[in-house]
């Protein structure tokens, strides 16, 4: 609601016409209650939704900002091996660095082993190179031992990567924050030697594949829920009342049965050996099983099941009202019902269409459950990979880096869908 | 007239066409669901037709285990406290976001409604980050804490489709005639809103009774629920114990939504005997 209370507020003192009277401050000083009123009332309704907005930026809105901010933070090398951070920040990058560095690199890992913190910095490491850990693990148990006259030529001569320039550079942006690698990284891309962002060799671009996949099956999944949804609805809404009340519930009752009771449903039914497969060798369909699980026709299935309801409640609500008088019209001024329909009906759905298709082609952007549980090895999410980078690589500055593009993105679809539709209209059942 | 009978027949056509999809869809929708009942009662342990017999003994493990057990006082208790929460954040928030005088919508609106929109999956890492340092991981509070932010939405969306739908006057009505702010709400607004808060906490209860991935990230051994236990049963060993499981939440889906149906019908009986 646009009105503004000055739009309301009585007594335009340009329409009073010309002497300032009485009457003018007497309008003056109600306007002015009118205003004090306004601005209490106003207080008095934000401080009502003020636990819920205090408990949600606290609860939910500070950890999502946690885990992005984890994508541009770099804090492991900092904490543990604070010294030679420090003096790689300002060390100037170029060749292998000098015998001060070597030394603080030697006094760091011995004091890193012992804190207990050379696991987090090893693991860091590994995510910028693999192997890195080792190297790291071997010098840190050497430089426990003994101490040599000079560290660079010892170390150099435990193992030759300390006399490449190479590992001191990874090193180097392994200790500035914030850094832009794991964004890179999320992107397939890194920063080369040269000191340029360049891809990643093509077999190794894993997370643009990822992001490619995820809209390409959420948009499938659209595609499929809009076509089978459409028709529905209509039939929904066009049924007498009471018909149309029985049949509803073949759309509610899925919709509230859980998720993972219908993710098991098509576990069971789409198995090699299952309800499906058996079905169709009984009926002398096929020979042998048809593989429909651990691919993606498994994943496509479910979610379309899980998400169809939303899209079918989104477009009936609109279709129920759409007045009839329009397509009645355009029928006896001698449209043929098709050219009615597809002309007169089908844009006065079109609001119920855009918001069954956003909020379908939003939801299945964030999916896994259901791709993980029916899906196969080439149809992971990027839902998928954020859980295993936090739950298997620990590599939490990459989540926060996929995590922060799926989110962008998802805001992005969801400000259109907001604008368009308007979240205050969404119903449940 | 050739033409009128063709767009008769074109009309018939299509009317069928629509009814022969609708009735696929709806099988679709349906049958997969339907499918699993029967085979919990499977005597035998494959997961297809023709079964062996008839037995109830997948209930019997089920309702037996300690495992499901334990996981179905998790979820009752769990899913309680945190409906709690979010009904009462969520009722008050309603209460402001339905007055017209509401400042800053624009900012305040997505941050009520984010937690049904960000992807579960960043919002249950982002849990664990802020969770873990305080103790809060594998913690029944963390978990209730996450489950009521989950649920807060669906209690602020229907309670306040039901404040701006009844009449305003009433209000004005009740304050001409006397009545206290305070008296006006408990005796005018309450009643009329008693069944959308209601609905709204059924809404709460079902979101966390469904959470598997929040769960997964921040619960530990000690918060395993319905869901979660239904997850690892999955991945792990499929056994038909799952489908007697399944089975029984789709009973109480039916119980629910028919719940949510009564409050409905509450809702509009109560407004019709105001209005």
């Amino acid at each position: 609601m646009p009105a503004s209370p000055h739009a309301r507020s009585p007594g335009n003192p340009g329409n009073h016409g010309t002497h300032p009277s009485a009457e003018g401050l007497a309008t003056a000083a109600a306007r002015q209650t009118y205003r004090r009123v306004q601005r209490h009332a106003s207080m008095r309704a934000l401080l009502l939704t003020l636990p819920l907005i205090v408990f949600l930026l606290s609860t939910f809105i500070a950890p999502i900002a946690m885990l992005l901010a984890r994508s541009v933070q770099n804090h492991e090398m900092a904490d543990g091996m604070p010294h030679l951070a420090r003096a790689l920040v300002a060390w100037d990058g170029n060749g292998v660095p000098g015998e001060t560095t070597f030394a603080l690199l030697a006094a760091d890992l011995k004091q890193a082993r012992e804190s207990g913190q050379l696991g987090t910095v090893a693991r860091r490491m590994n995510f910028a190179q693999p192997e890195f850990r080792s190297l790291l693990m071997r010098t840190a148990r050497a430089v426990g031992d003994d101490t040599p006259a000079a560290w660079k030529p010892a170390l150099i001569e435990l193992d030759a990567r300390w006399d490449s320039p190479e590992t001191w550079r990874l090193l180097k942006r392994a200790a500035t924050s914030p850094t832009p690698d794991y964004l890179l990284a999320g992107m397939d891309a890194q920063v080369i030697p040269q000191g340029t962002v360049a891809s990643v060799p093509d077999n190794a671009s894993v997370y643009r594949e990822a992001f490619l996949r995820t809209i390409s099956i959420s948009a499938t999944v659209t595609i499929l829920c809009l076509i089978l949804g459409y028709p529905v609805a209509w039939l929904l809404a066009n049924l007498p009342e009471k018909q149309s009340h029985r049949l509803m519930l073949f759309v509610i009752v899925p919709f509230w049965t859980s998720l993972l009771v219908r993710t098991t449903a098509w576990y069971v039914l789409l198995q090699p050996g299952g309800v499906i497969n058996s079905l169709l060798s009984m009926l002398g369909l096929t020979s042998h099983p048809v593989a429909l699980i651990f691919n993606r026709t498994g994943v496509l299935i479910g979610m379309t099941h899980v998400l169809l309801p939303y899209m079918i409640l989104a477009i009936y609500s609109v279709m129920k009202s759409v007045s009839p008088i329009y397509m009645r019209a355009a029928k006896s001024l001698g449209a043929h019902p098709f050219t009615a329909f597809v002309r007169i009906y089908i844009p006065q759905t079109l609001p119920g269409v855009g918001a069954g298709c956003f909020l379908v082609f939003v939801l299945a952007l964030g999916y896994y459950i259901t791709p993980s549980l029916l899906g196969g090895a080439g149809d992971e999410m990027i839902s998928q990979l954020i859980a295993m980078q936090t739950n298997t690589q620990l590599n939490w500055g990459l989540a926060g880096a996929l995590s922060a593009y799926l989110v962008i993105f998802t805001a992005v679809f969801y400000f259109i869908f907001n604008r368009i539709v308007g979240i205050d209209r969404l119903r449940f059942g | 007239m050739q033409d009128k009978r063709n767009t008769v027949v074109a009309e018939r056509v299509a009317w069928r066409w629509v009814r022969l999809h609708t009735a696929l869809t709806l099988l679709f929708l349906v049958a997969p669901i339907l499918a699993i009942v029967p085979l919990s009662f499977n005597a035998g342990s494959y997961f297809s037709y023709p079964m062996t017999g008839v037995s109830v003994r997948w209930y019997e493990q089920a309702l037996t285990s300690p495992d499901w057990q334990r996981a179905l006082l998790n979820s009752i208790g769990i899913g309680a406290a945190s409906t709690l929460i979010a009904t009462g954040l969520g009722t008050l928030a309603a209460l402001g976001l339905s007055r017209s005088q509401f400042p800053l919508r624009s900012v305040i609106m997505p941050i009520i409604i984010s937690p049904m929109i960000v992807p579960i999956v960043v919002v249950a890492a982002g849990f664990y980050l802020i969770f873990a340092p305080l103790g809060l991981v594998n913690s029944y509070p963390g978990v209730i804490l996450a489950h009521a932010a989950l649920g807060t939405p669906f209690v602020v969306i229907t309670v306040t489709a039901s404040l701006l739908s009844f009449d305003q006057s009433l209000l004005r009505a009740a304050s001409g005639l006397g009545a206290t702010p305070w008296a006006t709400f408990r005796r005018v607004t309450l009643p009329l809103i008693t069944p959308a808060v209601a609905t709204g906490s059924v809404f709460a209860f079902a979101t966390s009774f469904d959470e598997v991935i929040v769960i997964l990230f921040i619960g530990g051994p000690d918060q395993k629920t319905v869901p979660r236990q239904m997850w690892s049963g999955i991945r792990d060993s499929i056994d038909p114990s799952i489908l007697a499981v399944a089975t029984m939440l789709i009973v109480f889906a039916v119980l629910l939504f028919a719940s949510i149906n009564w409050l409905r019908g509450r809702a509009a009986a109560a407004s019709q005997a105001l209005g």
